[in-house]
């Protein structure tokens, strides 16, 4: 025995082989337990929960739900709450790092004191604090009837921001978005030269098309903006901006900015001064300096903390659960509380989540890639 | 040579430099007033809320209601329930003293003269244990208090250090096992942080919490706080372990065959070789990824646990306090302000510390 223990080939096989033994042992009990678990409350496995109504409603939805929608449209709905707030709250992230990046290595010294304190103020305060403390800011506002008045254009109250917004129906959306999509296209398969030409063109054309549409196919007596009016105890028309998702957007915005703003910086620091003063000797203005060595060197060495931190923050949004948005995770665990459907349910979460990820990762790596300096590894 | 010297570059008077870093050019000159102005009316602002016009006892609360600035007699009032969450009354001294108790671990270990494993190992066995056996009781005459009822701070700092604890050397094992060359064992290694890594913390916490006792039996399930902190482990150790993994892909393969070379063997290698130099080498990481690790203690508030987040969220939930919202935020938000950025502090400070060493 202790001779088979010596043999370094022999040990390494015995080792991985009870580790792999070990491992099945391991999932094959959990899968027992559990199934002997579902059988005595009387669930079925499989995923066929998935046509059954919910019978519970969510307070926020990009498309419609109801509670006798199937659980498998309000996961849908979940996951589209998860991306649209994760997708907003990126580019507010990287808008309000960009701008606080900057302040930090700009050479005057207000601007760094300012930008400092913000990043020192965001960054080292818990997000979920920060959500619950936005949250309970703006449901501390007035109630509808003393809404705060924007100038006559929006209004400011316990239940949100209420905005104007075009009266456009899903139809107008996708054509609209199918219109830009064509033009994108037909400008790339120009390419060079022209492509700017075909811009022009192609917008100027959906424009026109669209606003022949607008004027032409809807009610007579229907406007064209709608705009929030205060009927009774509530608002009515125009576009709402829940507290729910203007909290977690807020504090995703402040929170991720305070990172990317440090992102920012490392990035601008670490192009080579000698690089810069090339430049400088080569007669480049300041202004063309920034735009044509400084931006771009700086950008390469930002992008992959930059996905880093992508993929940390659409992890965030979870952390809306806390003052009840909807997002995926949200819907998951709700369901799993309503049905029971345990490892299905977890599985699918675990997909969602794996295909966020990778999807960032894939188009963060393909920009940098797109990006790199032929030449240079 | 004659002992005349050069003298020194005239270097930027103080006034030169000011001058320099507000008004360069003259749209730099506006820049510097309009910010200035804005810094100015954000430090007045603060400082007239928290200081100027506060409150500041619970025996004048009612002057709160017509204060313009903070109503610091919240803290006042609802303070102990903040930091102690629901420990009995009596017994909160126990819980401040774990508290601090688990504080001088931290800062000890900060200490460089403690860097050794089995100096590090011993001192927070001891620090973890004495918080426990102080918090728990039921020995040296002390009340026995379940870890249901631990609360606020100190259950913060609880599962901060628990995860710590648990997490490090399941770290260690992990990056080992992912650079073994035992195929099945790197690979089953590697897929077990990808997958950890790609999900949200509140995700495990929740299956943790949930899920776990579903496919477990009854006498392997434990409490509910006990799953949670192993699962929030297992999650730290998948990050810490490739930041493990990265330090001892930067030490020189030369090294790790030299002391097989010696006939030293693979435990030895490892222990003196190769790990002081990965953590010597990856110390800004693992300090930041302990940062991150302390302020993301905060999302068991949301499986349900009473720690100080949700602990301030309780003392303004309902009743008399319950328009002060801003005032116990920014004391819990100040709490770990102190912690986070005290430690990152630490963590620049070892970097350039490291740097100069380098040179």
């Amino acid at each position: 025995m202790l001779k088979i223990w010596r043999n370094r080939t022999l040990r390494g096989t015995l080792i991985q082989g009870l580790v792999l033994l070990g491992t099945v042992a391991l999932f094959a009990s959990f899968v027992l337990t559990a199934r002997e678990n579902l059988v005595s409350q009387g669930i079925a496995t499989g995923f066929g929960f998935l046509e059954r109504s919910t019978g519970w409603p969510i307070n926020f939805s990009l498309i419609e739900v109801s509670d006798r929608s199937p659980y498998s449209r309000m996961l849908l709905a979940g996951f589209l709450n998860t991306i649209y707030v994760g997708l907003l709250g990126l580019a507010a992230a990287t808008l309000t790092g960009l701008v606080v990046g900057m302040m930090r290595i700009s050479s005057n010294l207000v601007l760094n004191i300012l930008g400092t304190i913000f990043v020192e103020t965001f960054r080292n305060v818990p997000l979920i604090l920060q959500v619950i403390f936005w949250y309970a800011l703006l449901t501390h506002l007035p109630p509808p009837r003393g809404a705060i008045d924007l100038a006559g254009v929006g209004f400011l109250s316990n239940r949100g921001l209420m905005l104007p917004a075009p009266a456009l129906s899903a139809m107008d959306l996708a054509i609209l978005a199918l219109g830009l999509l064509g033009v994108l296209f037909s400008a790339r398969r120009m390419g060079g030269t022209r492509s700017g030409l075909t811009w022009v063109l192609g917008l100027g054309a959906l424009a026109a098309l669209f606003t022949v549409l607008l004027l032409t196919g809807r009610a007579p007596d229907m406007p064209l903006v709608s705009i929030p009016e205060l009927r009774g105890l509530r608002f009515v028309g125009g576009l709402t901006v829940k507290p729910e998702f203007a909290a977690l957007l807020i504090a995703i915005m402040m929170f991720g900015g305070a990172y990317v703003a440090e992102i920012v910086r490392g990035g601008f620091l670490s192009v080579d001064r000698g690089r810069l003063e090339a430049a400088k000797a080569l007669g480049l203005s300041s202004w063309q300096i920034m735009r044509f060595v400084h931006i771009p060197l700086a950008i390469r060495a930002m992008l992959p903390a930059l996905t880093n931190q992508y993929i940390w923050l659409m992890k965030a949004t979870t952390l809306g659960v806390a003052i009840g948005y909807p997002d995926y995770f949200m819907v998951v665990s709700t369901s799993i509380n309503q049905s029971g459907q345990t490892i299905e349910l977890l599985l699918l979460l675990m997909g969602g989540f794996l295909a966020i990820n990778y999807v960032i990762g894939g188009i963060m790596n393909t920009i940098n890639a797109r990006l790199a300096i032929k030449g240079r590894s | 040579m004659s002992d005349a010297t050069l003298a020194p570059p005239p270097g930027d008077s103080r006034l030169a430099y000011l001058r320099r870093r507000l008004f360069s050019t003259w749209f730099d000159g506006i820049v510097t007033v309009v910010s200035g102005l804005a810094l100015l009316w954000l430090i007045t602002t603060v400082l007239s809320w928290a200081l100027l016009d506060a409150v500041w006892s619970e025996e004048n609360a009612e002057a709160c209601k017509d204060a313009a600035g903070a109503c610091w007699a919240v803290i006042d009032a609802r303070g102990r329930l903040i930091l102690f969450g629901l420990y009995p009354y009596e017994q909160h001294w126990r819980s401040a003293l774990g508290c601090a108790i688990i504080i001088a671990t931290m800062g000890l270990s900060c200490w460089p003269a403690m860097w050794g494993m089995w100096r590090l190992l011993g001192l927070w066995l001891a620090g973890f244990g004495s918080f426990v056996i102080l918090l728990h009781g039921g020995v040296f005459g002390l009340e026995v208090v379940t870890s249901e009822q631990w609360g606020g701070l100190a259950l913060t700092v609880f599962i901060f250090a628990s995860v710590f604890v648990i997490g490090m050397p399941l770290a260690v094992v992990l990056a080992l096992a992912r650079r073994s060359n035992l195929p099945i064992i790197s690979w089953m290694a590697a897929i077990f942080i990808d997958t950890v890594r790609s999900l949200p913390l509140l995700t495990i916490l929740f299956a943790a919490a949930v899920v776990v006792p579903f496919v477990l039996p009854d006498w392997a399930q434990g409490t509910k706080l006990g799953r949670v902190i192993f699962g929030f482990a297992l999650f730290y150790a998948a990050y810490q372990a490739e930041i493990i993994r990265a330090g001892i892909q930067s030490i020189p393969k030369g090294q790790e065959e030299a002391a097989q070379a010696l006939g030293m063997t693979y435990r030895s290698t490892v222990l003196d070789i190769i790990l002081p130099q990965a953590f010597r080498n990856t110390l800004p990481s693992t300090i930041n990824q302990v940062v991150i690790t302390f302020k993301e203690t905060s999302i068991v508030t949301i499986i349900g646990f009473f720690e100080v987040t949700a602990s301030a969220s309780a003392a303004v939930g309902r009743g008399e306090w319950g328009a002060y919202y801003v005032e116990v935020y920014v004391f819990v938000a100040l709490v770990y302000f102190i912690f986070v950025f005290g430690l990152s502090r630490y963590g620049a400070y070892l970097e350039r510390r490291s740097r100069l060493s380098h040179v």
